[in-house]
C-alpha cells in the first residue's frame, strides 16, 4: 500500500515534471477503481463515464497548474472529485428531474393517454366501418336482431317484443348473426383489431 | 452454520466487468498533451493546443 502511494507520488512529480506516460500510468492504475466508485452512485454506464471524464480533466488541469499539494493521497484525492462531481450531478438532476426507463420497469405502463392518436383513431373508425359493411351482408333477420343488441342496447326480451318473435329465436338469430360474421371474417382475413 | 446476513457494499455490488472506454481514456491523454498552463505574471492561462 505504502509502495503504491509513493511510486504514485513519485508518477505525479514526473508528471508534474512534464512526463505525459506518467500520467497513462496513473489513469490505469487507478480507473476502475474510480469508474465503479462513480457507477456505484450513479447506476447509469453513460453518466458515470461522462463524470470520470470530468474527474481526470479536473484531475489533469490542477497537477499542470502546479496547484495539487502532494500528501501522499492521490487516490483519495482523485475519489473526492469524483464525488464532488456525482454530487454535482445529482444536485442538476434534481432541478430538472430525469426519469429513465429501466428494463423491468417501464414509465408508460402505468402512465397512459386515454385518448387515440391520429393514426389509432383511424385505424378504429376503418374496423368500424368494416363491421358495418359485413353486418349489411347478413340476412335480414340476424341484421335485426344484431343491430337491436349491439347497436341499441335492447336486451333480449325487448328484441324479442318488437320483431314480435320469442326471446329463443332471437337468441339464435344473435348467435347465427355472430357465427356467420365470423365464417365471413376468417374466409376473407379480415383483420378487426386496433 | 449461522447465517450471515450482512451485504456487500453498493461499490463491492458493482461488476467488476464495469471499466471506462478505451476512448474516454485516449481522450484524457491526448487532453493532457494538448494542454498547456501559460505562466504569466502570477496568472495561469490555459490553452489547448491541437
Amino acid at each position: 500500500m505504502n509502495q503504491s502511494t509513493s511510486c504514485d507520488a513519485l508518477l505525479v512529480s514526473d508528471y508534474m515534471n512534464g512526463n505525459e506516460t506518467a500520467l497513462c500510468e496513473l489513469i490505469t492504475r487507478h480507473k476502475d477503481k474510480v469508474y465503479r466508485f462513480i457507477y456505484s452512485k450513479v447506476y447509469d454506464r453513460d453518466v458515470a463515464e461522462d463524470i470520470f471524464q470530468d474527474t481526470f480533466i479536473k484531475v489533469i488541469k490542477t497537477l499542470k497548474r502546479g496547484a495539487y499539494n502532494e500528501e501522499g493521497k492521490f487516490l483519495p484525492w482523485v475519489m473526492r472529485i469524483a464525488h464532488n462531481l456525482v454530487i454535482d450531478h445529482f444536485r442538476r438532476n434534481n432541478r430538472m428531474p430525469k426519469f429513465e426507463n429501466k428494463d423491468d420497469f417501464n414509465i408508460f405502463s402505468v402512465l397512459s393517454d386515454g385518448s387515440l392518436n391520429a393514426e389509432k383513431a383511424i385505424i378504429k373508425d376503418q374496423v368500424e366501418t368494416d363491421v358495418r359493411r359485413l353486418i349489411e351482408e347478413l340476412p335480414e333477420d340476424q341484421k335485426e336482431v344484431l343491430i337491436m343488441r349491439i347497436y341499441k342496447e335492447m336486451s333480449f326480451k325487448e328484441i324479442s317484443e318488437q320483431t314480435g318473435v320469442s326471446i329463443n329465436t332471437a337468441l339464435g338469430r344473435m348467435r347465427y348473426a355472430l357465427i356467420n360474421l365470423r365464417k365471413v371474417i376468417d374466409k376473407h382475413n379480415i383483420i378487426l383489431t386496433n | 452454520m449461522a447465517n450471515l446476513y450482512s451485504e456487500p457494499s453498493r461499490a463491492e455490488r458493482v461488476s467488476k466487468n464495469l471499466v471506462p472506454k478505451e476512448e474516454t481514456i485516449k481522450f484524457l491523454l491526448d487532453y493532457s498533451k494538448a494542454l498547456s498552463v501559460i505562466d504569466y505574471h502570477n496568472l495561469k492561462f490555459e490553452a489547448l493546443l491541437n
